[in-house]
């Protein structure tokens, strides 16, 4: 930092922070850094450190398929992917920091409001690249940029066809509650799966505890992740899936298998997965440069089409042949909300489920 | 050389016996006493550390914990017990009978063994699914029944009792299979001499003999059953109901309760204590020392025409834990959906593909695997040896000590173990979590009871006097050691590093906790694997990680480990 110039960004940094600091006398920090975009002198900084570490939920193969697209637009840099749930993610990335280990460079989680408690640790690095500033909504990215929305999706139901015939299928989350279904469905856990997290607050905040309470008296199949009920419904394990992904239902719906998907009645769960850098990465130019990559309108259009979920880009197109989000009733994401009651969503749901 | 000869004498009488294994006392004490001591802090404090006891009046009056306490009761013992009734009529067939086939039977049990329980359990997924198993659709096709009766359910408590019981029974055959192979036929033939009949000579001859090995297995099978985390953590959960184990995982979810997961370790270790002190009442004080200088081969029971029926009982035993789930697993490899049967139209190498080209974490997995496995398995070794050899021959004060420490780990589920750990080694002055140190340290750990019983049940087996008469000619203990007893126990020490090895590949409860992003194994990866529903990278993988076993045992078995001392075995025969 010796000798270190003021470079003109950071006199314009300083202006915005010194303009918002008075306007809304908030910290000096919270303001977005100026937006950066994918240089030659990011990539080979990025190439020295030849390796990004991402914590991510994502289905696996999707998670493996976005590392190899990033292998190959930029050889050199190998992506090492941790995935698991959202939940588990969390904890680990706890212990793990608390024994000052620092191994993740990017976390792309299903579970918002975990972006809430890491910034409250001061763990994030700010960071906003071109495409985010110019082509993401306000409301898809953190306002001190600590972290952008990567993806879009939902959590559905859904049911076996050769199991379920179209009229017999459940319409809505009260069709579950039907004696019919009983020992029949299978659904993710909140206490692993961050999709599963948010999804069961708005189930909660919609229909009340009332019915999960009446769904665990279902005998349901728990498993853990939100990406296997899609993959237990295809072997016809259980005829209905009660949550889960809904990429991942649509995935194997287009590669043959007997699944379809349910937009339920009452409105479908909404996850949003927001990326973050984290400050400690010990690949920091590799993760500013994935981060670039992942949010870029080209990466976003393929993760889109690849993988059955939404983008915020605001250029990215709908895959031709899929459902328009425009065209589902949705039920609203509350990040903030999450963040109050997780605890109290594993604990309730542990005692009503008993796992 | 007789200068060197007479100098070198006075040497060698230095006896370094003790300052040695003092040494290694102090290693195991730290190794196990230290995070013992954080698991008893942590169950008996408060969060701010404060005594309390509030940890265990929560975990007795809560059905929350009493559930999965009895439910782990009843699996262990149930899973003991069918092991005892599976695994000693197999050990005596095959050790003390013409029936055919026996190498292959001892190979086949060792494969059950060579299987991670974890592994197991998601190949009898593919099996006995209720629904999407492929015995119950074999079951609908051939009845040609509802799509919805049911067979077999493995997700159930007697499921996973069953699945359990699979990889649990090679730990008490192994036993009784040694026990019956080194028993001299004196004895025996001395019971038909003095006019004993087949029935009577069993009766008071052999299987008095037999049963310190089949007590000991049917604790061991107890004490595996009891600590698994694996198959419960596949299969409980989907069936609705917690083990201690998966309960005691669950308490480590975010905010993570260790205090309670600390204190619900305290009654397995207490059930494990008075187990340990049962066996001791059963068995008394006689000696079991039969392996002098002089004996003869064991009898062989001629079945005659019950040779046959005798192999077709072994073959089908071994249906459960090794024919039918290694299909299960090859077939979900080679299938575009894991539970359809592959024809040679629809085989796919797309799950081969997806493991090795794509999956990122597999090949930094399979080289931590190896590598712990190798290094767990040789200093395992050497130290559980030291300890036996202590504690059978008495060498230290404090030897009962040491056989303590030695056996106490069993007591403890790896992942509470792996608390304790994490606990003892993320603050100075160990700071070892995040290497594979830490994992080296567990897996030792855990690898230890077993290890040790193992060789002291060898040692038990070697009478003292051999060692006597090397000393007495001269010889230092660690130079008998060398020179006698270790050639004696050579196929022991092989043994045991195998049992290491292997124990390493199928250990999941402590990795668990422990694995950072840079330190995965295999079972680790499998485990998530699991919990994300991809089954069919799971049977590729598991099949690797069993080629992989496999190809080093096999190796380990043809290394001459004690040079042309190896051949030295005192066997008439």
């Amino acid at each position: 930092m010796k000798g270190r110039k003021l470079s003109r960004r950071d006199i314009l940094q300083g202006a915005a922070a010194l303009a918002a600091g008075s306007i809304f006398a908030s910290p000096a920090r919270a303001e977005a850094p100026a937006p950066v975009a994918i240089t030659p002198e990011l990539v080979d900084a990025a190439k020295k450190e030849g390796k990004v570490i991402l914590y991510s939920s994502m289905d696996l193969p999707v998670g493996e398929k976005l590392g190899k697209a990033f292998e190959a637009a930029y050889p050199g840099i190998s992506v090492q992917i941790e995935r698991s749930g959202s939940e588990r993610l969390f904890q680990r990335l706890d212990q793990e920091f608390a024994s000052n280990i620092h191994a993740a460079d990017v976390v792309n989680t299903s579970d918002a409001s975990h972006i809430i408690s890491w910034k409250k640790n001061n763990w994030l690095a700010p960071f906003v690249s071109d495409d985010m500033a110019r082509h993401f909504l306000p409301e898809y990215r953190d306002p001190d940029g600590m972290s952008a929305t990567s993806r879009i999706y939902l959590s559905s139901i859904a049911y076996n066809t050769k199991l379920v015939k179209p009229e017999d299928a459940p319409k809505s989350y009260a069709d579950l509650l039907d004696p019919k279904w009983a020992g029949k469905m299978v659904k993710g856990h909140p206490a692993y799966s961050g999709t599963i997290m948010t999804a069961t607050f708005q189930l909660v905040r919609e229909l009340g505890w009332d019915y999960l309470d009446k769904l665990s008296k279902q005998r349901v199949m728990q498993v853990q992740s939100s990406t296997d009920p899609p993959k237990k419904l295809a072997l016809g394990e259980r005829a209905v899936m009660a949550d889960g992904n809904e990429y991942g239902v649509v995935l194997l719906k287009e590669a043959g298998q007997p699944v379809e998907p349910i937009y339920p009645t009452e409105g479908t769960p909404t996850i949003s997965g927001p990326t973050a850098i984290f400050a400690s990465a010990p690949h920091p130019n590799a993760a500013r440069l994935f981060q670039a990559w992942l949010h870029t309108r080209e990466t976003q259009q393929f993760f889109t089409d690849y993988t059955a979920q939404y983008s915020a880009h605001a250029q990215v197109v709908p895959h031709p042949g899929r459902r328009k989000l425009s065209d589902i009733k949705l039920m609203k994401e509350d990040a903030a909300g999450v963040e109050k009651m997780a605890e109290e969503i594993k604990t309730r749901y542990a005692r009503l489920f008993r796992v | 050389m007789t200068a060197a000869a007479t100098t070198a004498a006075p040497k060698t009488r230095i006896d370094w016996t003790k300052p040695v294994l003092s040494l290694v006392a102090l290693c195991m004490v730290v190794l196990i006493a230290l995070p013992m001591s954080w698991l008893a802090i942590y169950a008996f404090t408060d969060k701010a550390r404060h005594p309390t006891l509030q940890n265990f009046v929560t975990l007795f009056t809560n059905p929350d914990f009493l559930d999965p306490l009895l439910t782990t009761a009843i699996i262990a013992t149930t899973s003991a017990l069918i092991c005892c009734l599976v695994a000693a009529p197999i050990g005596w067939l095959v050790s003390r009978t013409d029936m055919p086939g026996r190498q292959t039977i001892r190979a086949l049990v060792t494969a059950s063994f060579v299987t991670p329980p974890f592994l197991g359990a998601v190949a009898w997924e593919l099996l006995a699914a209720p629904n999407s198993g492929l015995l119950n659709q074999f079951y609908r096709y051939l009845t040609g029944t509802e799509s919805d009766s049911v067979l077999f359910n493995i997700y159930s408590l007697t499921g996973i009792i069953f699945v359990i019981s699979c990889y649990t029974f090679p730990f008490v055959f192994v036993l009784v299979a040694n026990a019956l192979d080194n028993m001299p036929g004196e004895l025996e033939d001395a019971s038909a001499i003095l006019g004993g009949k087949a029935w009577t000579t069993a009766r008071r001859v052999t299987i008095p003999l037999a049963l310190p090995a089949l007590v000991a297995g049917a604790l061991i099978a107890f004490l595996q059953a009891m600590t698994l985390f694996g198959s419960p953590a596949i299969l409980a959960l989907p069936a609705g109901f917690h083990t201690m184990t998966t309960k005691i995982w669950s308490l480590f979810q975010y905010p993570p309760k260790l205090e309670l997961a600390a204190a619900a370790a305290v009654p397995l270790l207490v059930l494990t204590i008075l187990l340990l002190q049962g066996q001791k009442f059963l068995l008394g004080r006689r000696g079991y020392s039969v392996v002098g200088g002089k004996y003869g081969a064991p009898r062989q029971v001629e079945l005659k025409a019950w040779r046959w029926v005798a192999l077709a009982f072994c073959l089908v035993v071994l249906l459960n834990p090794v024919f039918l789930p290694y299909l299960a697993l090859l077939n979900a490899a080679f299938s575009p959906n894991a539970t359809t049967l592959v024809t040679p139209s629809t085989a796919t190498w797309h799950n081969v593909v997806f493991v090795f080209t794509e999956l990122s974490s597999t090949q930094l997995a399979l080289k931590n695997t190896v590598i712990l496995g190798a290094s767990t398995a040789t200093i395992g070794t050497i130290l559980a040896l030291v300890i036996a050899y202590v504690t059978t021959r008495r060498v230290i004060t404090g030897h009962r000590i040491l056989g303590f420490l030695a056996t106490a780990p069993v007591a403890v589920p790896g992942i509470v173990l792996g608390v304790g750990l994490f606990l003892s080694y993320t603050r100075p002055p160990f700071v070892l979590y995040g290497t594979l140190w830490i994992l080296l340290i567990a897996f030792l750990t855990i690898n230890l009871p077993s290890a040790y019983q193992q060789l002291q049940a060898a040692f038990a087996t070697i009478h003292p006097e051999l060692e006597d008469a090397s000393r007495i000619l001269g010889a230092t203990r660690l130079q008998s050691l060398r020179q006698i007893t270790a050639p004696l126990l050579r196929t022991g020490v092989i043994a045991t590093w195998c049992f290491i090895f292997i124990g390493v590949m199928r250990e999941l409860s402590a990795a668990i906790v422990l694995f950072t992003s840079q330190t995965k194994v295999l079972s680790v990866l499998i485990y998530d694997l699991n919990e994300s529903g991809d089954l069919a990278a799971i049977s590729v993988l598991g099949i690797a990680m069993l080629v992989i076993t496999f190809a080093v045992v096999m190796a380990v078995n043809r290394i001459p480990v004690f040079g042309g001392n190896a051949t030295a075995r005192l066997r008439n025969s």
